[in-house]
């Protein structure tokens, strides 16, 4: 499997190589870096190595705490998506303490992150991923491009009216173009949404192990209600609009599908419990994993391998390789076996500890303050290194194939496919959307699976909208239960951060946290080479990317490879360093020869 | 209305130990936008650059560029805006917490604590934004491994700009949108020779920001004053008893609202935890237990006055300091043990 060994360097006639760097990638949020060898003359990527710029040491200093801290804490370990930890945290905790929440407490937790969600996804394509495709962009790029764009009329123009696809890209500008600001716009109404369930954005007040502090009222359901409708009018708008853009571009530039492409490695571990299955119990959790409203999966080239959150779990293997840590195998083992009776791996995030070893950076050695997480696949005895697809590809993928997802026709799966139903808005009729499974896991069907799962997001806000409005009108406003905290514990919670995967193991002795250890989504995507010399996501996704760019090396952005990365949705605190070993002659060549003519 | 200066630009560190939430947050502001300041919506201001790396157009070295024209004193005035705690990079032989950008001669990442060697000198003034960078925040926790402190830690509290402006700090985990938006208002007013010196507090904060406590704004005060305490989460009443800071917690969230009013802390059945303070989260955890004063001041509700504010004067002071342990130098004083080379 190509994924399991160490990519062979080219052995046939030298590659013109040139060394690019990009330091550091922006609108991500978190450090993150580029270094390329480029083969101009084979118009490829050659070889790409991942590596993290930052260290902070939460698994370190949440030790001895009180647990109900933790997701005060882990909240603070991103700043766009913290909900989705402080989510995940309180799923563990629930776990841990034996508690279950009102139903209610668990709608306004599902609307909360659906806003999360909406919010997110909409802020991350248009305002950091869309100045990737924006004109101005192209035209420092991809000038042909631009031009043909120009006279590209857009097949869904009735539908958000812009006639041409340069018009889109007018529209993406950064603050100039009307399409950029709208979208800051709708990423405040759908936090403010997000603020009537969780109180602030993007580290939430009202979230508690047992439920919410939110207070249930009529107003603050109705408040939401009335920004999610503005929202499924501007999906009317985006769908379409998108699947214009991206279908352009394979259209524009044939082979396009190269860029970002990977084999088909995803993971997801659920989202959006329902409360009538869902009680948190570690014994019940393959019935509740597959009630949650995004069905938790890993898919192999194409075939959903499991849907059960039980194997998910005991297939976590935290690997080093290339990491600045000591191994933890002559330390302690914390958790032996599952509250089921499995047993658990040493190198399972409940057993981690982690040494920090800070040292200089090697890209033949250590490189990377980033761990390689993956999955052990005990049918092929494979360690995989699987990726979230940005997020929303891996869950719609996952979704469509388990076939199990049907939330009163708003969103249907359909075991090849996703439907997704919006009501009439204010000026736009009722439509229907189907997202269905690509032919490729790559840079473009990230980003188009990105829109989709936003208009996925909001139909099933709409659903938990319903049923906690139904709550209230019963008179079931309690939305927060009482636990005790026990002094021997443990938790564990799945989630799906924006980006994608997020887990939290903790281990509670003598009443504090004796370990704790979140797993999001960027550990799997831009993870770095493992002990067997497995490369992280992103470095397998650059290598061998092609190079559609029009300019030469002396003027190359690396647009291409930039939207390879950013399709992952890279919400570090880590990062990407792409490098090429040792032992190749580097040729500095800055010659026109190298363009696009060469 | 003229100008003294035509362009101004803002130098924008998120590298620091944090986690990049004040940047996203800023995004959230109306009063003034990011856009409102970009493109010259508000009468009187200067051009304005902002360089932050979540919305930058250009990337690597083109981006990076800025940060060596401020260096070489290109770009006068800019702002730098401080994002994150400051890490201790000297408590271990080699190695980095956090970096930013590559130094050219030995292709390793340059610690961000360098660059604001390099720029706080040039810069017309320094900004922390958000807890981490003001007072060290989350990643400062006793028994952290890195040593992380506020801006002022590193740089020296009595630190000035060339200009002879102070570190400005806007605290708030993360920081509440348009409390740095109009702090950055502020101060380009004052580079354009319209607006005397920033008013800061001692803990280097804007006084019309931070002046009153969370409770003085809190719409479910009046509970207290009736003596209604909730004991679970989801009631409406007062928190206090729940792990609730918000009598002796400088932030006016309650009052202002999280953005255009919506949300907040205890004002939409959060318990306020402090996170706007320098004694932040050390001193306010565990955070879902009653704060220790609180005790003692609900059940003395009824004698009013005085004496109630004298106590909570105490707490207060207490929680505007900083723990013992973030600060310069060699020695690691959080109480992690370092495993590393020394």
């Amino acid at each position: 499997m190509t994924t399991q060994t160490r990519r062979e360097e080219t052995p046939t006639q030298p590659p013109q190589l040139v060394e690019m760097s990009w330091d550091p990638m922006t609108r991500i949020v978190g450090s993150l870096g580029i270094y390329t060898k480029i083969d101009f003359k084979q118009r490829r990527v050659v070889e790409a190595y991942s590596s993290s710029h930052i260290f902070r040491g939460y698994s370190l200093f949440m030790q001895g705490k009180d647990p109900r801290d933790a997701h005060f804490i882990t909240s603070r370990i991103c700043g766009i998506c913290g909900d989705n930890h402080a989510t995940c945290s309180v799923y563990t905790q629930n776990m841990a303490y034996g508690v279950k929440p009102p139903a209610l407490g668990e709608w306004i937790i599902n609307l909360g992150e659906a806003a999360e969600y909406m919010f997110d996804h909409n802020i991350f394509q248009e305002n950091l991923v869309g100045v990737d495709f924006c004109e101005q962009m192209v035209k420092e790029t991809n000038p042909s491009v631009l031009e043909k764009a120009n006279n590209t009329e857009a097949p869904h123009a009735a539908d958000h009216g812009y006639r041409t696809i340069g018009d889109i890209m007018r529209s993406l500008n950064p603050f100039t173009g009307e399409f950029y600001r709208e979208a800051l716009h709708v990423s405040r109404y759908t936090r403010e949404a997000f603020c009537l369930m969780e109180g602030r954005h993007v580290h939430p007040s009202t979230l508690y192990p047992g439920g919410v502090g939110t207070v249930a009222t009529v107003q603050v359901f109705t408040d939401y209600l009335v920004r999610l409708m503005k929202y499924v009018e501007f999906m009317k708008k985006v769908v379409p609009m998108h699947d214009d853009l991206f279908d352009f571009w394979y259209q524009a530039l044939p082979g396009y599908e190269q860029v970002g492409y990977r084999q088909t490695l995803l993971g997801c571990w659920g989202s959006w419990q329902d409360p009538d299955v869902c009680d948190f119990d570690y014994r019940t959790m393959e019935k509740w994993g597959r009630a949650m409203f995004v069905t938790p999966g890993v898919v192999v080239d194409g075939e959903l391998v499991t849907t059960s959150l039980v194997d998910i779990n005991l297939g976590i293997r935290i690997l080093l390789g290339s990491s600045y840590y000591e191994d933890w195998d002559n330390q302690r083992t914390f958790v032996d076996r599952d509250p089921l009776g499995n047993p658990v791996d040493k190198r399972h995030p409940w057993n981690q500890t982690t040494i920090p070893r800070p040292q200089k950076r090697d890209f033949n050695d250590k490189y990377s303050w980033t761990m390689s997480p993956r999955w052990y696949d005990k049918r092929t005895g494979k360690y995989l290194a699987l990726d979230t697809g940005g997020g929303p590809l891996a869950r719609l993928w996952s979704t469509a194939l388990a076939g199990m997802v049907n939330l009163g026709g708003l969103v249907e799966a359909t075991g090849h496919s996703v439907i997704i139903r919006l009501p009439k808005s204010a000026l736009k009729p009722a439509v229907e959307y189907e997202w269905k499974i690509p032919q490729w896991s790559n840079a473009i069907e990230r980003n188009r699976a990105r829109t989709y799962f936003q208009a996925y997001s909001a139909a099933v806000a709409l659903h938990c909208v319903e049923k906690a409005l139904n709550e209230v009108r019963a008179g079931h406003t309690k939305t927060w239960s009482d636990f005790t905290v026990p002094k021997e514990a443990i938790g564990c919670g799945f989630h799906e951060a924006v980006r994608g995967v997020l887990s939290h193991h903790m281990v509670i002795e003598n009443g504090k946290i004796a370990n704790y250890h979140p797993y999001p989504p960027t550990p799997w995507n831009g993870s770095v080479r493992d002990i067997y010399g497995t490369p992280g996501p992103y470095e397998d996704a650059v290598q061998n990317t092609p190079i559609f760019e029009e300019n030469g090396p002396d003027t190359f952005k690396g647009i291409d490879i930039m939207r390879a990365v950013r399709s992952f949705d890279p919400c570090l605190p880590c990062g990407v360093h792409m490098y090429l070993g040792e032992g190749k002659e580097l040729q500095k060549v800055l010659s026109p020869t190298f363009g696009i003519n060469s | 209305m003229a100008t003294t200066v035509e362009d101004v630009h803002v130098i924008w560190i998120v590298e620091g130990l944090g986690c990049e939430g004040d940047t996203i947050s800023v995004t959230a502001a109306t009063q003034p936008s990011i856009e409102d300041i970009v493109l010259g919506a508000i009468p009187g201001l200067p051009r304005v650059h902002i360089h932050n790396k979540c919305i930058a157009f250009e990337w690597g070295k083109d981006f990076m560029e800025w940060w060596y024209k401020a260096e070489r004193g290109e770009l006068d005035p800019f702002v730098l805006v401080f994002e994150g705690s400051v890490p201790n990079e000297k408590i271990k032989s080699e190695g980095y917490w956090t970096g930013l950008g590559v130094d050219p001669a030995t292709n390793q990442p340059i610690p961000v604590s360098d660059w604001l060697d390099r720029l706080a000198p040039k810069a017309l003034a320094v900004v922390a934004v958000g807890t981490c960078a003001t007072y060290g925040g989350i990643h400062a926790m006793q028994g952290n491994p890195t040593g992380a402190m506020g801006v002022a830690d590193y740089l020296g509290w009595n630190w000035r700009s060339a200009a002879g402006i102070p570190i400005i700090n806007v605290p708030g985990c993360p920081v509440q949108p348009d409390n740095f938006m109009e702090t950055i208002l502020y101060l380009l007013y004052q580079a354009a020779g319209m607006a005397p010196m920033i008013p800061l507090d001692d803990e280097g904060r804007p006084t019309w920001l931070f002046g009153s406590t969370v409770h003085e704004g809190c719409d479910r005060g009046s509970y207290y004053e009736q003596g209604e305490f909730a004991t679970e989460y989801g009631s409406p009443k007062c928190l206090v008893k729940l792990g609730c800071w918000g009598p002796v917690v400088n932030c006016n969230v309650p009052k202002r609202g999280w953005m255009n009013g919506i949300g907040g802390c205890p004002n939409v059945g959060g318990i306020c935890i402090g996170c706007t303070m320098p004694g932040f989260p050390d001193k306010f955890m565990p955070f879902m237990d009653e704060p220790p004063g609180a005790k003692l001041s609900t059940n003395v509700v009824q004698l009013w006055g005085g004496p109630l504010r004298r106590l909570r004067k105490i707490t207060n002071e207490t929680v505007n300091k900083e723990p013992s342990w973030r600060h310069k130098g060699r020695e690691l004083t959080t109480g992690y043990r370092p495993t590393w080379r020394r």
